[in-house]
């Protein structure tokens, strides 16, 4: 079977299952799915040009998600009063001296020629400085900031812009970011680099879960502004009245729908977009070149390809559409938590959607993508289902059987587990290989 | 007498904290080490082996509590480990034989296994929540403190007290037992040398007739007992949770990467290193100023260097930090 009846195959698929859902379930939960989907595919594709097309482990999937969560906050909510007064410029002033510091000692580093051992002593000796100047000038304000209403905000708050906006400044955060880890690990090794930037996302929530005047750390930040309008105005509005007496539907259905449509509309013309430049870039003498550095980096680069730099860029491009991508699925929360940030859900979830789809298809990525965030959040009914339809004969008051019930919710983790071991061993190029050219 | 004072307090909250948190990294270090060096991948799964370990522990715990069988004041955790153990170096070897032995024979680059452990990691996190369920578990049972902070003032008439929990004694005391029989093993013994003739030079061990399918065989075996005892240890000091292990398994690969991956020693130095780097830097040195500077001295606040939310984060500071200046780690282990 060749890739194009595969991917038409599949994709028809995928649309009668979530059709199926929505006949029989109901649409609300077809198309809760389906955004989700929708986002899950451009994360993938995110990861899918970094893995697929260069090579590039990146286990950061979490970080760079975070991050573009975080300007949802930094655009879109209103700043609080005061805060910027009382202490918003200092903290901005010590972390420009930390940065600075950091800045310094590399470039001391550098250019300077000494012992290794007194560079490395003085380097870290600097930023040491830098530290605590920074912690002298930040303490007493990051206290004040935290101290106004702590229980309503407590945090600086954002500029107040539309929440759309957020979504590219949530990729160019992720970009600013992965080009200083790109920078700190590109060099290393497969393995390293998965190990090193599953840490360094690790750094980052913890972060965005501590410094509470940035983003209120656990305490959460609620009642994000939306793109689309709220149920309650399309309620009282002429033409979804109509609509619910043609349909015969009740009206909060059909407004939650409506609302769930219009995400989805928005949330299809990222993925549309960035799957068409990606495309373009695949097809392009760009994307050749990607490939022939993953396949062999000693002779690309003897024909003259700097890897590191190529490295540094597709690791930028990939973390950029992480971060949108993350800034999407916070706004489609309505609210920022950064405990929900978990590697499992997103780093490695994320990853088995890539292999299960085929690694280096981008048409791949995002059916693995839908099918397994469809298994993700249908394997909960589908394991209780199961479990009760093999203990159906042992009586309901057994110890066994209950206990099984009571923790079926958790086949979930073995069915993700087993599709992944399924697909390595038996199909390791996923269900749309990649394109041989 | 300021001093005696200082350095209990010391003792206390750093010296033996640091001491068995470092012996539990070190342990699941080695784990992963051994894994490394021998079968050429990072074992993101070892985290969940550990997991197993404790829960096959648990299982076996309660069962011997229903008997009534005990150790009076020890835990009952004791007697159940070397079945524990075997549980677990059976269900190693189980994944072996199914998953991983498949991706040997081809060959398969360390990125490939390391994605194929990703998903044993979530085959045997599935597993063992539906075992044991995502509940807390506290197993532990008999005496808590070997020394109590209150004998220790009364005994000695100091200020500050030092106490020592049965679980932290029972962790330092086994991993050095563990640790010994181990390095005894790999450089005594005929089967160990064999082991580490194939770790340096897999086509060498090959030509000179070393069994691979033995050395594989045995390196599960040690792999499974290290894991098993490394998380019924974890599991009993902060008492069992299925999620944690997750978490774990980064503060491990630091320990194994900044000291050497590949390295035994290493793992064990890395361990060390990591627990008391969270400690020292975590740690509110207001008190220990207190009693070793003249009053006038000292200063106000709590002297952190960094809040204790950022205590686990530490771990993987560290760990870019050694990515940075010496890939290698601090003994010369192998570069992936």
């Amino acid at each position: 079977m060749n890739n194009r009846s595969r991917i038409q195959i599949l994709y028809f698929l995928m649309a009668i299952i979530l059709f199926a859902v929505g006949i029989f379930q109901s649409w609300n939960v077809a198309l809760t799915i389906f955004n989700l989907c929708l986002i899950s595919s451009i994360m993938t594709l995110g990861i899918n040009v970094q893995w697929g097309n260069a090579g590039i482990v990146n286990f950061g999937v979490m970080g760079f998600a975070a991050l573009g969560g975080l300007a949802n906050i930094i655009i879109s909510m209103p700043p609080t009063s005061n805060a910027w007064e009382t202490g918003g410029s200092f903290i901005v002033i010590g972390l420009m001296i930390f940065v600075l510091s950091i800045i310094f000692s590399v470039f001391m580093f550098k250019r300077v020629n000494f012992n290794k051992r007194i560079k490395y002593l003085i380097s870290f000796l600097i930023i040491f400085v830098g530290y605590f100047i920074m912690r002298l000038m930040v303490d007493s304000s990051i206290e004040q900031i935290e101290a106004i209403e702590p229980a309503k905000t407590g945090y600086l708050g954002g500029f107040n812009l539309p929440v759309i906006i957020s979504w590219p400044v949530g990729g160019l955060l992720a970009a600013f970011a992965a080009f200083i880890i790109g920078k700190i690990s590109l060099g290393l090794r497969s393995d390293y680099l998965a190990i090193a930037t599953l840490g360094i996302s690790e750094i980052i929530i913890y972060i965005l879960k501590n410094e509470d005047w940035l983003s209120r750390g656990v305490k959460n930040v609620n009642g994000l502004p939306r793109p689309v309008p709220y149920e309650i105005e399309l309620q009282s509005t002429e033409w979804v009245l109509e609509t619910a007496n043609i349909l015969k539907i009740p009206l909060p259905e059909v407004s939650s729908i409506i609302v769930k449509l219009s995400y989805s509309v928005l949330f299809l013309l990222v993925l549309l977009v960035i799957l068409y430049l990606l495309q373009i870039a695949v097809k392009s003498p760009w994307g050749r070149m990607m490939r022939a550095i993953r396949d062999n980096e000693v002779s690309a680069n003897a024909m003259g390809k700097d890897i590191k730099k190529r490295h540094l860029q597709v690791f930028i491009i990939g973390s950029a559409i992480v971060g949108i991508a993350g800034a999407m699925l916070t706004t489609l929360d309505g609210q920022f938590t950064p405990v929900s940030y978990q590697p499992l859900r997103y780093t490695f979830l994320i990853w088995i959607m890539v292999i299960v789809g085929g690694s280096g298809n981008n048409f791949g990525s995002i059916i693995g993508a839908f099918l397994i965030w469809f298994f993700w959040i249908q394997s909960e009914p589908l394991g209780l289902w199961l479990l009760s339809f093999i203990t159906s004969h042992i009586s309901d008051t057994n110890l066994i059987k209950s206990h099984l019930l009571e923790n079926a919710a958790h086949i979930r983790l073995m069915f993700m587990g087993i599709i992944l071991l399924v697909t390595l061993r038996f199909a390791p190029k996923g269900l749309i290989p990649e394109v041989k050219r | 007498m300021d001093f005696l004072n200082g350095i209990t307090l010391i003792s206390n909250y750093m010296l033996i904290p640091g001491l068995t948190y470092g012996s539990q990294l070190a342990l699941g270090a080695l784990g992963i080490t051994i894994v490394y060096s021998v079968l050429r991948f990072s074992n993101f799964a070892h985290g969940e082996f550990m997991s197993f370990g404790a829960m096959s522990s648990i299982l076996l715990c309660w069962l011997f509590q229903s008997l009534e069988i005990n150790l009076n004041s020890l835990p009952t955790a004791i007697i159940v480990l070397p079945f524990a153990i075997i549980i677990t170096i059976f269900y190693c070897i189980l994944v072996d034989k199914i998953i991983f032995k498949f991706y040997r024979r081809q060959n398969s680059k360390s990125v490939i296994n390391l994605i194929v452990s990703i998903g044993v990691m979530f085959f045997t996190g599935g597993l063992i929540r539906f075992i044991i369920g995502p509940g807390d578990k506290n197993f532990f049972d008999g005496e808590r403190f070997i020394l109590k902070a209150k004998t220790f003032k009364n005994f000695t008439g100091l200020s500050e007290g030092l106490a020592l929990k049965t679980t932290q004694g029972i962790t330092i005391v086994l991993s050095i037992i563990l640790v010994v029989l181990l390095f005894w093993f790999l450089n005594k013994t005929k089967t160990g040398k064999s082991m580490r003739a194939y770790s340096d030079n897999k086509e060498l061990a090959l030509l000179s007739g070393i069994n691979p399918e033995k050395v594989v065989l045995i390196t599960w075996i040690i792999t499974g007992t290290l894991a098993c005892v490394a998380g019924t240890l974890y599991g009993l000091d902060k008492s069992y949770k299925p999620f944690t292990y997750l978490h774990l398994v980064l503060p491990i690969f630091s320990a194994a990467i900044v000291g050497g991956v590949g390295n035994p020693i290493g793992a064990i130095i890395g361990g060390f290193v990591i627990a008391f780097s969270e400690l020292i830097l975590t740690f509110a040195y207001k008190k220990i100023f207190f009693y070793f500077l003249p009053n006038y001295l000292v200063p106000d606040g709590l002297l952190q260097i960094l809040s204790t939310d950022y205590k686990i984060a530490i771990s993987f500071i560290i760990l870019v930090l050694v990515l940075l200046i010496r890939p290698t780690g601090i003994y010369k282990g192998k570069i992936i």
